[in-house]
């Protein structure tokens, strides 16, 4: 195996007396997409936040390239190289479309100002499918679109690794098929990827490798194939009657 | 950036505009020069407030704390230093004073911070009182022979600064970091931005600002005290005058000051006891019916005839 571009070591978060994510483990290799999955409440998004440096971690560490990241607050991170969307859209609502994806180019990993800052705004909203729409308002745009602009943003300092959360998640049958290309076009890019996510379409055709939770704990690894066959993660979904 | 056609004739215009309000000490040395006085000092106070207060939506009452320290430099130090200089090292003070209010109050948000600024300026108001208690002094005379006409060109000078410096900051990295914090500081954070750094560095520019202005201001009043230097009062004029006109623009406080300033010489001249009253009324006025100053609701309008045109 190569060098993992991103690893957690007993990477562990407590709420008070509830264990949200305990001692999880994995890596990430270069050039990998690797799906974050398990019920609700198993602590996926937890884990995501922990990365990025949206929450501390209570203990455990979390490295890019070997240099250890957990403990640094969400800026340095993403300055490093970590990118992320999050679990419901967030976007600049004072902002054009442009803007906000531009938001994403001035200050993380590789930084742009002025006209090259907006060059490849306009790069990232023809590659997301928003070409030419660069100067509407957000109040203008449908649902899939808003992801699009925050994806946009996201890729907008070239990260190294990409964090999605349910990105594809309450889109129409429609939008979803489109969304698995978008995401696909990621992947074949060749970007690291972590994402969470319950649509199994998408689970099978974009992840390498799945990692499983619940209540917390890492309960599988594998290729998707093998994780989605597993006792274990049966159970965890649909309980024991089920296994 | 480089600048565009629009950008140079917005300075030109802007340029001609200082000209000729430069002029006004000529044309008449009384009432008019006095108000032009007000309103040039309100301009500086609301638009530098605008600068911080606009984009990131944290309401500052902590312009009578700065504007205060900045009077007493030049009430202490007139009899030493230059004038200038004393505007220069109020400058100085007021924005390493908003430095340390920023470092230990912009973690906290909302409410928790104005209720903070508030109290800065009761704070050091009480400090002074409390020293001059103990040392048996009173207040400052402040003698010079600047007069009203000088003061306003240094206030002009300033107003010209602090729209040349909003300008800058409005085209620079800064700027934008601030505009994005303002909109959702989760995604400031995860973009890259040190929300702490880039909020503490502009929250000294109205600091140094409104000290500057106080240290300009200190040789009108002639006699300073701290219930006049620190008066609570002019923190909450400065924020009704940039939200009346809107904090959204460079020159939406403007807007605001100008109108604002004219009704207060009018009630003050013929209902002295009912300033507050009125203040009070606009304050409500404005949060009710123009929550966005006249700049919202200029754009507004200019959203309803474009989509009228477009239709």
């Amino acid at each position: 195996m190569a060098t993992p571009v991103l690893s957690l070591r007993g990477v562990t978060k407590r709420f008070g007396g509830l264990v949200a994510v305990n001692a999880m483990d994995f890596d990430v290799t270069e050039r990998e997409v690797v799906g974050l999955l398990g019920p609700n409440g198993s602590g996926k998004s937890t884990t995501l936040n922990l990365v990025s440096g949206a929450l501390p971690l209570t203990s455990g560490n979390v490295s890019l390239w070997g240099n250890r990241i957990s403990g640094l607050p969400a800026q340095a991170i993403n300055r490093k190289g970590v990118s992320r969307t999050f679990q419901l859209v967030r976007l600049l609502p004072s902002m054009k479309v442009r803007e906000n994806v531009m938001a994403g180019a001035v200050f993380g990993h590789r930084r742009r100002w002025g006209h090259d800052a907006r060059d490849h705004a306009e790069q990232l909203l023809e590659k997301v499918g928003l070409g030419g729409k660069g100067d509407m308002s957000l109040g203008q745009l449908t649902y899939i679109d808003t992801k699009r602009v925050e994806l946009a943003r996201t890729l907008a300092s070239d990260p190294k690794v990409l964090l999605l959360d349910e990105w594809l998640a309450g889109l129409n049958p429609t939008e979803l098929k489109i969304g698995i290309t978008l995401i696909k076009s990621l992947r074949d890019e060749g970007r690291t990827i972590i994402l969470v996510e319950h649509v199994m379409d998408a689970i099978r055709s974009l992840c390498d490798r799945c990692v499983v939770m619940a209540a917390g704990t890492k309960i599988a690894e594998g290729t998707p194939t093998q994780v989605l066959s597993d006792k274990e993660v049966i159970r965890a979904y649909l309980g024991d009657d089920d296994a | 950036m480089s600048l565009t056609g629009t950008d140079v004739r917005n300075l030109c215009l802007a340029a001609f505009a200082f000209a000729i309000c430069a002029l006004l000490p000529f044309g008449d040395n009384g009432y008019w020069l006095g108000l032009g006085v007000t309103i040039a000092m309100f301009t500086t106070l609301a638009t530098s407030w605008a600068l911080f207060s606009g984009p990131t939506h944290y309401i500052s009452l902590a312009t009578a704390a700065f504007f205060g320290v900045g009077t007493y430099v030049t009430g202490l130090g007139i009899d030493i230093l230059p004038f200038w200089s004393l505007v220069g090292l109020a400058g100085l003070i007021g924005a390493v004073l908003a430095a340390l209010v920023g470092l230990a109050t912009l973690r906290l948000s909302g409410v928790y911070f104005v209720i903070f600024t508030l109290g800065l300026a009761e704070l050091v108001r009480q400090v002074i009182t409390w020293v001059q208690n103990n040392t048996g002094q009173k207040g400052l005379y402040v003698l010079t022979d600047l007069d009203e006409a000088g003061i306003y060109w240094w206030l002009l000078g300033l107003a010209g600064v602090v729209f040349l410096a909003g300008w800058l900051i409005g085209r620079s990295r800064l700027g934008f970091a601030l505009r994005i914090i303002g909109d959702d500081e989760t995604v400031a954070a995860h973009s890259g931005i040190n929300t702490a750094r880039a909020k503490v560095l502009l929250f000294m520019v109205p600091g140094a600002v409104a000290a500057m202005t106080g240290a300009v201001l200190a040789p009108r009043y002639v006699y300073i005290e701290p219930s006049l230097a620190f008066a609570p009062i002019l923190s909450f004029q400065v924020v009704i005058m940039a939200l009346l006109g809107g904090a959204s623009r460079l020159w939406g406080p403007l807007v605001g000051v100008i109108p604002f300033t004219f009704l207060l010489e009018a009630v003050s001249s013929n209902f002295p006891n009912q300033t507050t009253l009125v203040i009070g009324i606009a304050f409500l006025v404005i949060v009710y019916l123009l929550p966005n100053g006249f700049v919202g609701l200029l754009d507004q309008i200019l959203h309803r005839v474009n989509t009228r045109e477009a239709s």
